[in-house]
């Protein structure tokens, strides 16, 4: 069963080839990194404006790299939300025309279950049940992987994701456009005990996340250092701030794997990306004995072989969807 | 030569099919839901009442602007979309041409669509031996520096378009009995002009190239322009 996929939620444009949801025939992501880093955050009419340019140069790259054409197509994924409208449109907009041009059905995918399923793809023998931390840019949920297609949702964000946190502390820090990773970077060389930022735990039964506390906390600080004319020492802080993120989300992780009787946890997002969260995860998971998965960095970015993965698992669930569908800018997963 | 012609630059959702000189039918609605939702399912029952399918048709033709950014974008997606899975090519045309044919056969026809803060995309067209002539290329233009553009060069004038009503007081008050207005019924883009002069296009040999076609949105992004302002 061979599906294309088309992914134009933010300021990448990505279409792929996939085969019975795991197997990647070609993964296309053309990324507007460089435009939007001018203007420090993705600009959404640019965004748009560069999707409409490029999506059919994309998509036929898509198909030349897995080496079929369209009438191999069995049926197109296509990611409905959450994202920027205006970019999400002219993705679907393309996957109707495509769809209806080869009458073949079309599946509408939450990015969020994408972002999942792109550890199927990385992880040939990975099978629900296992625990699942999904953070990226504008998400943050903690959910228990049932089955293909079958979660229940313990946890999310009260205020900020995490990685919205990530971005606007590097801003604050003076780092370039997309700050999540350049804090990843300056924090292997801080010392992330320097200063004492708050875990936000919540009530003690909770899973849900709250990361706005902390990101004021790191401006306040900045602006303490600034009225004593004191130099912040850049790295320390990205190191202690990102700590103080990570030790959050392991150890409520962890504390829903064991809940849940699950030997399985699997991270997904842009954030997945980052290496403290990685390197912290997979030495606790030694300590408990509980295995730490997570995509490679090219499947934690926006791409479309993840949505085509996630378009297979709801087509065989026979969740499809029909030429009336709208994109769901604000759709949120499992709320 | 059959064609499918589709524009959403405007609140119309509309799509047509022609087959040489003959209007084989028409959808056009104007509504509120984003012309995503309404655009594919509109072709499609169009075909089913036509009894064609996609690959029956010998070219594609679309509004490339100027208009809505967002409409523009989904009418294109989905020409291109069309284009690429067929093979068969593509036409743009401009989406304020298609407004003046409405106004066919008149000498002089300005279209317009309100482009904000007192601005509209203009352009002005001409008949000549049956055929649009342009006279002012497709443009944002302050309403007053149109007035007096009209004011000065033309004797009578006919204004098509959303723009047209929403500066009808402007235009009355000072171009009185120079400019007419073209009635609510004519006031709406049509796909079966977006086929007209996209088939002319054709038959003429001429198609836009599928994968770099893009709207022309006579305007750049907000974001540009506070950019190039800083520059
Ligand atoms: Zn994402």
């Amino acid at each position: 069963m061979l599906t294309l996929a088309i992914e134009t939620s933010c300021d990448e444009t990505s279409c792929g080839v996939v085969k019975d949801g795991r197997e990647v025939l070609s993964n296309i992501i053309s990324s507007q990194i460089e435009i939007h880093r001018e203007y420090g955050g993705v600009v959404p009419e640019i965004a748009s404006r560069k999707h409409i340019e490029g999506i059919d140069v994309i998509i036929q790259e898509a198909l030349d790299a897995a080496k079929v054409g369209f009438k191999d197509i069995d049926f197109i994924s296509v990611t409905q939300g959450p994202g920027l409208v205006g970019a999400l449109l002219v993705g679907l907009s393309s996957a109707k025309a495509i769809a209806y041009g080869l009458e073949i059905p079309i599946v509408g995918v939450n990015h969020i279950e994408g972002h999942i399923c792109a550890n199927y793809i990385q992880h040939k023998d990975l099978e629900p049940p296992f625990t699942c931390l999904i953070v990226s840019g504008g998400h943050s949920y903690l959910v228990d992987v049932l089955d293909y297609n079958d979660y229940k949702l313990y946890g999310r964000t009260r205020d900020d994701a995490a990685g919205e946190a990530f971005d606007k502390v590097a801003r604050a820090l003076g780092l370039p456009y997309p700050g999540g990773p350049q804090i990843d970077q300056l924090a292997l060389e801080g010392d992330a005990d320097a200063v004492d930022f708050p875990r936000v735990f919540l009530e003690s039964d909770s899973y849900d996340f709250s990361f706005s506390g902390l990101k004021t906390s790191v401006l306040n600080y900045l602006n303490q250092l600034k009225q004593k004319n004191e130099e912040p020492n850049v790295a320390d802080i990205a190191a202690s701030f990102q700590k103080a993120v990570l030790d959050v989300m392991v150890e409520k992780s962890f504390r829903l794997a064991k809940e849940n009787k699950r030997n399985k946890i699997v991270i997904a997002g842009g954030v997945a990306a980052n290496k403290g969260l990685r390197k912290m995860m997979e030495q606790r998971g030694k300590d408990e004995n509980v295995d730490i998965l997570y995509p490679s960095i090219e499947l934690c970015t926006d791409n479309a072989a993840m949505i085509g993965s996630a378009g297979y698992y709801n087509y065989i669930n026979g969740k499809t969807s029909d030429f009336h569908m709208k994109v769901m800018p604000n759709l949120g997963f499992l709320e | 030569m059959i064609v499918l012609g589709l524009d959403t630059s405007t609140r119309m959702t509309t799509c047509a099919v022609m087959e040489d000189e003959i209007l084989l039918g028409e959808f056009s609605l104007s509504l509120d839901m984003s012309h995503s939702e309404a655009l594919v399912p509109m072709i499609e029952e169009l075909m089913n009442n036509l009894d064609l399918k996609l690959s029956d048709m010998d070219g594609f033709a679309v509004s490339t602007g100027p208009g809505s950014f967002t409409g523009l974008r989904i009418g294109l997606a989905t020409a291109k979309g069309f284009a690429h899975v067929t093979g068969k090519p593509i036409v743009g045309v401009s989406s304020l041409q298609v407004l003046a044919d409405n106004m066919y056969g008149h000498s002089v026809v300005i279209p317009m669509m309100d482009a904000r803060r007192d601005r509209v995309f203009t352009a002005i067209y001409t008949m000549e031996n049956n055929q649009w002539e342009t006279l002012l290329e497709p443009d944002a233009i302050e309403v007053e520096n149109l007035i007096e553009m009209i004011h000065d060069s033309y004797e009578k004038v006919i204004l098509v378009g959303d723009g047209a009503t929403k500066y009808k007081k402007e235009f009355s008050d000072r171009l009185a009995g120079k400019a007419l207005f073209a009635p609510g019924t004519l006031n709406l883009s049509r796909a079966s002009s977006v086929c007209r002069l996209g088939m002319l296009r054709l038959q003429r040999g001429e198609s836009d190239d599928m994968f770099t076609l893009a709207p022309d949105y006579l305007r750049d992004s907000q974001a540009q322009r506070m950019m190039n302002k800083k520059r």
